[in-house]
């Protein structure tokens, strides 16, 4: 306790078992890469230089006005039932977890039915809601006067019925990924927060969101990388997304493949754009669990012995010297109250 | 170094509880305390664990419900409020709750200080959230709280960067930033490493001293017997012995309370 280390040994230290300790070769690991690389390149190999694949008509068709419009759709399609998807999650997961059972019940049916029913089923149902419900109005229940009323075939277009089976269907699975993230904060947060005079919709905006986010962000981003990818299934109601266009245009011109191969590209143009923002959004809010990017986890593997470098042990190692400042201070301090 | 030093108590009742009893389920856990508080004064509560005595601290601003009798921090009925006849009391509207909670400090024993905020934030929260007080005026008041914690130079640090008992000190002064008539203690240094115990006491005697009235729940006999004014020791829910530090540590009258002070002192 008298005699703390001086801060700069540690540093030292670390340098010193570098120099002493070197991995074990890894020539298992530099095989299977060879082998994994042979059979990738011949794979490509025999789809490039296959003659029933027209790439020239992929070529053709990527960057064509009618795709392209198909691909915007799908943007929208994807960030609108998102958004909308979240909004409803925080609210069902915030009624899953009131005291009222009355909000209970209401928010365990809408997530049972939900995500009980294939979403197929539901974006077909909300196309065809005409054949229910012919009409929609604003007025008295059970057919009192209304205020205003709609043709439903007219206000249910493809784009519209997808919007609806989407968001309602997203957010079912928001809401129990929310639910999860709210009930990992610890109870004594929402304590802290009432002591000081908080009421619950503070507590949970300031409080407790902020720091579920840590637990909701990962399945969200699968969420979100999964939706990109399913709204292709609102081809089947004409959603004029990306799916439905290039149904349309290889019905007419018979490459089937190769539009499929147009579409495949955007998608996974849409999906890496996303994962990519995802882990930087990751590290934003938990620095310490986020995964390295993807080039330090590649080198980390084949170098010697050496796991890819934690970016939390780096943090917490520059960390160290601050603390260890701050105990010889107090070392200090209790060492001259003795000598009193 | 005694609490001759600390503001004499006055006359005015802060808390006071009478007959609060408080189950959950079967087990009784609280069977009709009384207590009094006044204004300025310091009452550790001790006794061994399971014997209620978080549990009534945690009454006391209303975390927990009571079953019956009535506790009145500054002369009003916390929690409840008076409804039909005979003394019945039901729950009081959500938003007067909260208003008294305001007025009622409380540091927990694991702290709980938000962990997305800095030192800084967490003590700016109350007054500025829930009192909505201006910015400049409310970091101006946190960083002299801080000051007077020690921790000026730790203001834009974030509670995982903190020693237990820094985050501790930090949780007292986002206590005080509100203001508070009462101060609640539940067990504030049990969950630290013995060499930070000594930096919060510190802390909460100065506080002592400037005069606050406090409810201490606590297993540090030194600082009962060092700073508080009374001391109650509680066993199976109930008040067992309440008294002057010297009257329950050096000549207690129950053999209970003998018994316990056996094991802990």
């Amino acid at each position: 306790m008298r005699h703390p280390a001086p801060p700069a040994a540690t540093g030292a230290y670390e340098d010193d078992l570098a120099l002493l300790v070197t991995g074990r070769p890894r020539p298992g690991r530099w095989i299977a890469v060879l082998a994994a690389a042979f059979a990738a390149v011949w794979l490509a190999w025999t789809v490039i230089v296959n003659p029933n694949l027209h790439w020239d008509i992929v070529a053709k068709y990527q960057f064509d006005g009618v795709i392209l419009e198909g691909l915007w759709v799908t943007v929208q399609l994807t960030l609108i039932s998102q958004v909308v998807g979240i909004v409803i999650g925080v609210v069902v997961a915030v009624m899953q977890l009131s005291d009222s059972p009355v909000l209970r019940t209401t928010a365990g049916a809408y997530t049972w039915f939900f995500r009980g029913t294939p979403l197929l089923v539901q974006l077909i149902f909300w196309f065809n809601l005409a054949l229910l419900f012919p009409e929609i109005s604003i007025g008295i229940p059970f057919d009192g006067p209304k205020l205003v009323s709609w043709q439903s075939n007219t206000l249910i277009t493809g784009f519209v019925a997808a919007l609806l089976g989407l968001s309602i269907n997203e957010g079912a699975y928001m809401s129990e990924i929310v639910r999860a993230g709210i009930q990992s904060v610890d109870p004594g947060q929402r304590e802290a927060g009432a002591s000081l005079g908080m009421s619950n919709l503070r507590i949970l905006t300031r409080v407790v969101l902020p720091q579920a986010m840590r637990v909701i962000i990962p399945p969200f981003g699968n969420q979100f990388i999964s939706m990109l990818k399913t709204t292709s299934l609102v081809s089947v109601i004409a959603g004029a997304d990306l799916m439905t266009v290039s149904q349309h245009l290889y019905l007419a011109n018979f490459e089937v493949i190769a539009l499929l191969i147009v579409a495949s590209i955007w998608y996974l143009v849409l999906t890496t754009i996303a994962s990519i923002a995802q882990h930087a959004v990751e590290r934003r809010f938990n620095p310490a669990a986020a995964p390295p990017p993807l080039y330090r986890r590649v080198l980390g593997n084949l170098r010697p012995g050496r796991g890819p470098k934690k970016p939390a042990a780096a943090k917490q190692a520059a960390r160290q010297p601050e603390k260890s400042v701050e105990k010889s201070t107090k070392s200090a301090k209790s060492a001259k109250g003795e000598t009193r | 170094m005694s609490t001759t030093l600390s503001k004499p108590p006055t006359d005015e009742v802060i808390l006071s509880a009478r007959g609060v009893r408080k189950r959950f389920g079967e087990l009784e856990v609280l069977c009709g305390i009384d207590l009094e508080v006044r204004a300025g004064e310091v009452l550790c509560v001790i006794g061994p664990s399971g014997s209620g005595k978080s549990t009534l601290l945690r009454c006391f601003n209303h975390l927990e419900k009571i079953d019956a009798g009535r506790i009145e921090v500054n002369g009003e009925l916390v929690g409840y409020e008076p409804y039909g006849s005979a003394g019945r009391l039901r729950e009081r509207r959500p938003r007067d709750i909260r208003h008294q909670r305001e007025r009622i400090g409380m540091v927990f024993q694991r702290f709980h200080l938000f962990p997305h905020r800095t030192a800084l934030q967490n003590v700016m929260e109350g007054p500025t959230v829930v009192k909505r007080r201006p910015r400049g005026e409310v970091e101006s008041r946190a960083r002299e709280l801080l000051d007077r914690v020690g921790l000026a130079d730790r203001a834009d640090h974030y509670p995982a960067q903190l020693s237990g008992g820094q985050q501790q000190r930090v949780a007292i002064a986002r206590a005080l930033a509100m203001d508070p008539t009462l101060m609640l203690f539940d067990e504030p240094t049990s969950a630290l490493d013995p060499e930070l115990v000594g930096e919060v006491l510190g802390v909460m005697r100065d506080l002592a001293r400037s005069g606050m009235t406090m409810v201490v729940v606590t297993h540090e006999m030194g600082f009962a017997r060092e700073v508080a004014d009374r001391v109650v020791f509680m066993d199976r829910g109930a008040v067992v012995e309440a008294g002057s530090p010297a009257d329950v540590f050096t000549a207690p009258r129950h053999d209970r309370t003998r018994a316990f002070l056996s094991t802990v002192l």
